[in-house]
C-alpha cells in the first residue's frame, strides 16, 4: 500500500518536473526542474529496493552533472526563453486526453501480447542491485568493459582539453 | 496501558527526529558562541560577556535580532529561488544527522534514526547536493558579487569532493562495507584499542578527508567564496534578516556534520578509548543502557574537538588564492588520496593473504 | 576467482597494449610536449599488435567469460584496423606537422580510438560493444575537430558530434529491448534465450534500433548525411583513417551482430531482406550523387558511402558473404588510406591547397608521377578493375549475393560500379590528360616535396593492392575458414 501510494507520488513528481523543465522560460528553473525530476527517479529506485543506485542516481546527476549545468547557464549568462504565449487549453485537455487514450491502449496490447517483464521478488532485486553484488560484477566479468570506459574517460577528457584550450589552436 | 504503547509507537521516531533537529539548533547556537569566544582568546580579547552568564545566551540574541530584522529581497532577485536557496542549505545539513549512528545499544544494534545499507553513500550525497543552496544563492539574488562567490564555491566544493570521496574509499576498502556503524565496527579491535582507530592505520586518508571536509564547509582558509576583502559578503551579500540567519545556521550545522563525519570515518565514531576492555563489565552488571549513553557523550566530545580544530584553523590560517586552492584540491589531494586507495588496498590483500586481519 | 584474468589479458594483449601505450602518451607528452618520440612509439605499438595478432589468426578464443572474441576472426579484424591505423598515423606526421597541428595528444586519441575499435570488433556482448562503440566515436568526434581556426572543420566536427550521439541513443535503446527480450547480454546466448521467453517483439524492436545505430557508423543511406561533412572538414589522413578503420569495426561488429543473434528462422525473423534494401539504396545514392562532386575529398566521402553498399551486399547473402565482405574490408581498406593519403600530401599548404577540386589539380600527375601513378593505381582499385584488389572484393561480395539469391542485388551492384568507373576515372583524367594552365589555381605555384615516410606508405599501398589483386587466394582462405570450420562455427558466426 504505502510502496504503492510511494510510487504513484514520485511517478507524479518525476513527470511533474519533466514538464516543467521544458514549460520553464528559464534555463536556470529548467535545471531545476530537471534536478526535481532526477530526485524523484532516485526516489523510485529506492521504492524498488535499489538503495545503491538511488542514491549513486543522487550523487552523480544531482550532486555533479547538474551542479556543472547549472554552473554553465550561469556563467553563460543566458537570456530567457520567449514566452510560450498564450495556451490554447483546448488542446493541452485534448493531448492530455490523447496521450492518456493512447497509454490505455498500450497496456491493453502489452498485456494481450505479454511482453510486459516479469516482476522481481523483492529479495532478489535488493541482492541484484547491492553494492557488493556490483562491485564483483564490475570487478569481475565486466573487468575488461571497465579498463576500456577508464581509457574512454581519459581520452574524453583529453579530447574536451584540446577543443578548449588555446595552445591546441 | 495498551493505548499509551501504541501512541509511544506512533511517535516515536517523529520525537527522535524533533529532537534531534533541536539538538542540532542548539549545538549551532553553541559553536557561535563557541567560535567568538575562541577567536576573542586567540586575538587576547574577552568576546561576549553581557547577555547571560558568561555571555553564554549571546547567540539566542543574535537569533532573536535576526528574526525581527527586515527581510529585504533585492528588487531584480529571482523571488522564489531566492527564499528556496537558503531553506535548502540548512534542509541538507540537518537531514545528514538521520543516518549517522550515534552509539551501539546492549543488543549490538546501530543507535541511528534510520540505520540505512549505504549510509555513507548517504552523506556522501548530501553534501554534495549542498552546494545547491550556494550556487542559487548566488544567482538569485542578481548581484555580481553574489554570483561570484556561487561560482567560485560550486568549483571549490566539486574538485573538493572527488579527493574526499577517494578518501572516504579507502576507508571503506579497509571496512569492507558502506554502512558507517560497519565502519565505526570496524574500527573496534579490544587487543589494539584507539591503535585501530582509522586515524591510525589510514593517516594518509585522515589528513586528506579533513582537509577536504573543512573545504566542504567553505571555512577559512577555503572560504573564497565569500571573501570580504573580494566579494562583500559573497554568495549571501544580498541576503538580511533570518534568511541570512538560515546561510549562517547552516554554516555552524555543517561545520558539525563535519565533526561528525570525519570522527565516524577516521576517530573510531562513538567508540570509547579501549572499551573492548570494559565493555563487558558493563553488560554483565545490566549496565548496558549507560554504555550507550557513555558512547553518545564520547562521539559528542570527539565532534567537539574537531570543531574546536576548525575554529582553531580558521583563526590561525590565511585564507588561499583561488589558484592555489584549485592545485592543492586537483594536483595534490586527488592523486594523494588516490594512490592512497591503492596503497590501502595492497595493504589489505596482503593481511587478508596472511590471515592477520 | 580472479584466476581467469591473466590469461585473458594475454588473450586480448593487443587492445591491452595499444589502450595502454596511449595512456602513456598522454603521460609521455604532459612530461615532455610534443615529443618526437610520440610518433615512434604509437607507430611501434602498432606494428608489434599486429605481429601478435597475425601470429594468433589462426586459433580460437574468447576472453574475459565471453564478453571478448580473441583469435581468428577477431585477429583477423584487428590486423585490417590497426593496419588502418598504422597507415593513418605514417602519413598524418607530415601532414599534420605541415598544418601545425602535430600534437602528441593526436596520436594518443588514435591509439585509444583504435583500441575502441578493436573493441567494438571483437565483442561478445552487447556491452563491449556499446563500450567500444563509444571509445571509438568519442575520440573521433575529437579528432574531427582537431584544426580548430578552421570554420568547416568546427561544423564537420558538430555534426559528426550531434549526429553520432543521436545514433549512440537508438543503439543503446536497441541494446535495452534486446536485453528486455532475452535477459541475457552476451550474444552467443541470445537467440536460446529468445526462444525460451518467446518476447520477439521486443526482439524485432532492439534489432532494429541496433541496425540503424550501425548502418550510421557505416554511413548507409539514409543514414549517411553526415559523412560527406565530416570527410569533407577532417584533417584528410584522419578523414582517411576514420573511413576505414571505424568501418571496418563498425561492420565487423555487424556481422557478429548478424551472424550470431540473428539466424532467427525458428521465430520468424529475417533481417536479409532489410540489408538487401539498403545496400541496394546505399549503392545507388553513393555512387549517384558522387557523380557531381567537383571536391575529391567530398567525391572520397561519397564513394566510401557507395562501398559501404557493396559490403552491406555481401552481409545480405549471410553466412556465404561474409568471408567476401572480410576481404572486401581489407582492400577497401588499403585503397582509401592510399587515395586519402595522395591527397593529405597534395594539399601542401593551408591555403590554396587546403580545398583540392579536379580542376585545381590538373596535369599533378606529371609533375609528380609517384602520387599521379598512387593515384591511379587507387582509383582503378576503387572502381574495381581487375587485378586489382577492389575487383576481387566485389566479385566475391557479388558472387556470393547470386548463390544467395540475391541476382537482384549483385546486378544494380554491377550497374553502380559502373557509374562508379566515370568519376574515379575522371580524377585520372585531370591528373594526367589536362593541363595546368585550365586550372584555376595552378599547381605551377607548387613546389613540395613528397615526405618520404607518405613514399613508402604509399607504394606499400599499391603493392598490396597488386598483391591482394594477383593471390586473392590466401586471404578468402583465412577468412572463409572463420565461418566453415565446425569449431569456428561453434564460437563464432
Amino acid at each position: 500500500m504505502l510502496e504503492t501510494f510511494l510510487f504513484f507520488l514520485f511517478a507524479i513528481v518525476a513527470v511533474v518536473g519533466a514538464l516543467g523543465m521544458l514549460i520553464a522560460r528559464n534555463p536556470v528553473s529548467s535545471a531545476l526542474w530537471m534536478i526535481m525530476t532526477l530526485f524523484s527517479i532516485a526516489c523510485l529506485y529506492i521504492t524498488l529496493n535499489a538503495e545503491f543506485i538511488g542514491v549513486i542516481q543522487v550523487l552523480v546527476y544531482a550532486g555533479a552533472i547538474m551542479v556543472l549545468f547549472l554552473f554553465v547557464i550561469m556563467l553563460l549568462n543566458l537570456e530567457s526563453m520567449p514566452s510560450l504565449g498564450d495556451l490554447d487549453w483546448r488542446k493541452v485537455v485534448a493531448f492530455a486526453l490523447g496521450i492518456a487514450v493512447l497509454a490505455q491502449l498500450l497496456v491493453v496490447i502489452s498485456l494481450k501480447l505479454d511482453v510486459m517483464p516479469e516482476p522481481v521478488a523483492i529479495a532478489e532485486a535488493a541482492d541484484a542491485t547491492s553494492a557488493t553484488n556490483i562491485g564483483i560484477a564490475l570487478l569481475t566479468e565486466h573487468s575488461f568493459s571497465l579498463e576500456i570506459i577508464g581509457v574512454l574517460l581519459l581520452a574524453a577528457t583529453v579530447g574536451a582539453v584540446m577543443l578548449a584550450k588555446k595552445r591546441f589552436v | 496501558m495498551a493505548t499509551l504503547q501504541a501512541i509511544w509507537e506512533f511517535i516515536d521516531l517523529p520525537l527522535v527526529i524533533f529532537g534531534m533537529l533541536n539538538g542540532f539548533l542548539i549545538t549551532a547556537s553553541l559553536l557561535v558562541y563557541a567560535e567568538r569566544k575562541v577567536s576573542a582568546y586567540i586575538q587576547e580579547r574577552n568576546g561576549p560577556d553581557r547577555v547571560g552568564p558568561v555571555g553564554l545566551l549571546q547567540p539566542f540574541a543574535d537569533v532573536f535580532k535576526l528574526i525581527f530584522k527586515e527581510d529585504i529581497v533585492p528588487t531584480k532577485a529571482t523571488g522564489f529561488i531566492h527564499s528556496l536557496a537558503p531553506t535548502l542549505m540548512v534542509i541538507i545539513a540537518m537531514s545528514t544527522g538521520a543516518v549517522i549512528p550515534w552509539a551501539r545499544t546492549p543488543s549490538g544494534e546501530a543507535l541511528a534514526v534510520a540505520d540505512v545499507g549505504v549510509s555513507l553513500l548517504v552523506v556522501l550525497a548530501m553534501t554534495s547536493i549542498s552546494v545547491y543552496g550556494v550556487t542559487l544563492a548566488g544567482w538569485s539574488s542578481n548581484s555580481k558579487y553574489s554570483l561570484l562567490g556561487g561560482l567560485r564555491s560550486s568549483a571549490q566544493m566539486i574538485s573538493y569532493e572527488l579527493a574526499m570521496g577517494a578518501a572516504a574509499i579507502s576507508v571503506v576498502v579497509m571496512a569492507q562495507s558502506l554502512n558507517l556503524f560497519h565502519i565505526v565496527e570496524n574500527q573496534n579491535h579490544a587487543e589494539f584499542g584507539i591503535l585501530s582507530w582509522n586515524i591510525f592505520r589510514n593517516p594518509i586518508g585522515f589528513i586528506v578527508f579533513a582537509v577536504c571536509a573543512l573545504a566542504e564547509t567553505n571555512r577559512a582558509p577555503f572560504d573564497l567564496p565569500e571573501a570580504e576583502q573580494e566579494l562583500v559578503g559573497g554568495y549571501h551579500t544580498e541576503y538580511s534578516g533570518m534568511k541570512f540567519g538560515m546561510f549562517f545556521l547552516a554554516e555552524y550545522v555543517n561545520l558539525w556534520v563535519a565533526g561528525i563525519f570525519i570522527s565516524t570515518m577516521f576517530l573510531g565514531g562513538y567508540l570509547l578509548p579501549w572499551e573492548g576492555l570494559y565493555s563487558g563489565w558493563f553488560l554483565e552488571n545490566g549496565l548496558g543502557g549507560l554504555f550507550t549513553f557513555l558512547q553518545v557523550l564520547c562521539f559528542l566530545a570527539k565532534v567537539a574537538f574537531i570543531a574546536f580544530c576548525f575554529i582553531w584553523i580558521r583563526w590561525t590560517i590565511p585564507r588561499f588564492k583561488y589558484n592555489q586552492l584549485m592545485n592543492l584540491g586537483w594536483k595534490y589531494l586527488l592523486p594523494i588520496s588516490i594512490a592512497n586507495i591503492m596503497l590501502i588496498a595492497l595493504i589489505v590483500v596482503v593481511f587478508n593473504q596472511f590471515g592477520w586481519a | 576467482m580472479y584466476d581467469f584474468l591473466l590469461p585473458d589479458m594475454g588473450a586480448t594483449a593487443p587492445i591491452l597494449l595499444v589502450a595502454l601505450i596511449g595512456v602513456v602518451l598522454v603521460v609521455v607528452d604532459s612530461f615532455s610536449n610534443d615529443s618526437a618520440s610520440i610518433p615512434w612509439l604509437s607507430g611501434a605499438v602498432l606494428v608489434a599488435a599486429i605481429t601478435i595478432e597475425l601470429a594468433r589468426v589462426g586459433v580460437t578464443d574468447s576472453a574475459f567469460m565471453g564478453h571478448v572474441m580473441s583469435g581468428g576472426f577477431a585477429s583477423f579484424v584487428n590486423v585490417v584496423i590497426l593496419l588502418g591505423a598504422l597507415g593513418s598515423v605514417i602519413l598524418s606526421v607530415p601532414y599534420l606537422s605541415r598544418t601545425g597541428h602535430n600534437f602528441g595528444e593526436v596520436h594518443a586519441l588514435i591509439l585509444i580510438a583504435t583500441a575502441g575499435m578493436m573493441v567494438l570488433a571483437n565483442a561478445g556482448s552487447l556491452i563491449t560493444l556499446f563500450v567500444g562503440l563509444e571509445t571509438m566515436s568519442i575520440c573521433l568526434y575529437v579528432l574531427t575537430g582537431l584544426v580548430r581556426d578552421n570554420e568547416r572543420a568546427n561544423e564537420s566536427a558538430l555534426k559528426y558530434f550531434l549526429l553520432g550521439a543521436f545514433s549512440t541513443g537508438f543503439f543503446l535503446y536497441g541494446i535495452a529491448l534486446l536485453y528486455g527480450a532475452t535477459g541475457t547480454m552476451m550474444l552467443s546466448d541470445m537467440p536460446a534465450a529468445l526462444v525460451e521467453t518467446g518476447r520477439t517483439g521486443f526482439f524485432a524492436g532492439g534489432v532494429a534500433l541496433l541496425l540503424i545505430g550501425f548502418f550510421f557508423k557505416v554511413s548507409a543511406v539514409p543514414f549517411h548525411m553526415w559523412t560527406p561533412d565530416v570527410y569533407q572538414g577532417a584533417p584528410t589522413t584522419l578523414a582517411g583513417f576514420m573511413s576505414t578503420a571505424s568501418k571496418t569495426a563498425a561492420f565487423a561488429a555487424l556481422i557478429l551482430v548478424l551472424g550470431r543473434i540473428l539466424p532467427l528462422d525458428d521465430v520468424g525473423l529475417d533481417t536479409r531482406h532489410v540489408l538487401a534494401i539498403v545496400a541496394a539504396i546505399t549503392m545507388v545514392v553513393g555512387n549517384v550523387l558522387a557523380l557531381a562532386q567537383r571536391n575529391i575529398k567530398r567525391m572520397l566521402a561519397y564513394s566510401s558511402i557507395a562501398h559501404a553498399g557493396y559490403i552491406l551486399t555481401g552481409l545480405a547473402a549471410g553466412a556465404l558473404g561474409y568471408a567476401g565482405a572480410l576481404y572486401y574490408l581489407l582492400a577497401y581498406t588499403v585503397m582509401n588510406i592510399g587515395a586519402f593519403g595522395v591527397m593529405s600530401v597534395l594539399e601542401w599548404d593551408g591555403k590554396q591547397g587546403a580545398e583540392q577540386t579536379i580542376d585545381s589539380l590538373a596535369g599533378i600527375g606529371s609533375r609528380k608521377p609517384l602520387l599521379g601513378v598512387a593515384m591511379g593505381v587507387f582509383m582503378f582499385a576503387l572502381s574495381g578493375f581487375p587485378p586489382l584488389a577492389g575487383f576481387f572484393g566485389k566479385y566475391f561480395v557479388f558472387a556470393a549475393a547470386v548463390d544467395a539469391g540475391l541476382t537482384w542485388l549483385a546486378l544494380i551492384g554491377v550497374l553502380a560500379s559502373v557509374v562508379s568507373a566515370y568519376y574515379y576515372l575522371r580524377v585520372l583524367v585531370a591528373f594526367w590528360m589536362k593541363k595546368p594552365e585550365d586550372a584555376h589555381v595552378s599547381v605551377q605555384s607548387a613546389a613540395f616535396d613528397v615526405p618520404l615516410f607518405s613514399k613508402v606508405v604509399l607504394v606499400a599501398c599499391v603493392a598490396a593492392l597488386i598483391a591482394l589483386g594477383i593471390v586473392p587466394g590466401f586471404i578468402t582462405e583465412a577468412a572463409g575458414a572463420f565461418f566453415v570450420t565446425p569449431e569456428a562455427t561453434a564460437l563464432l558466426p
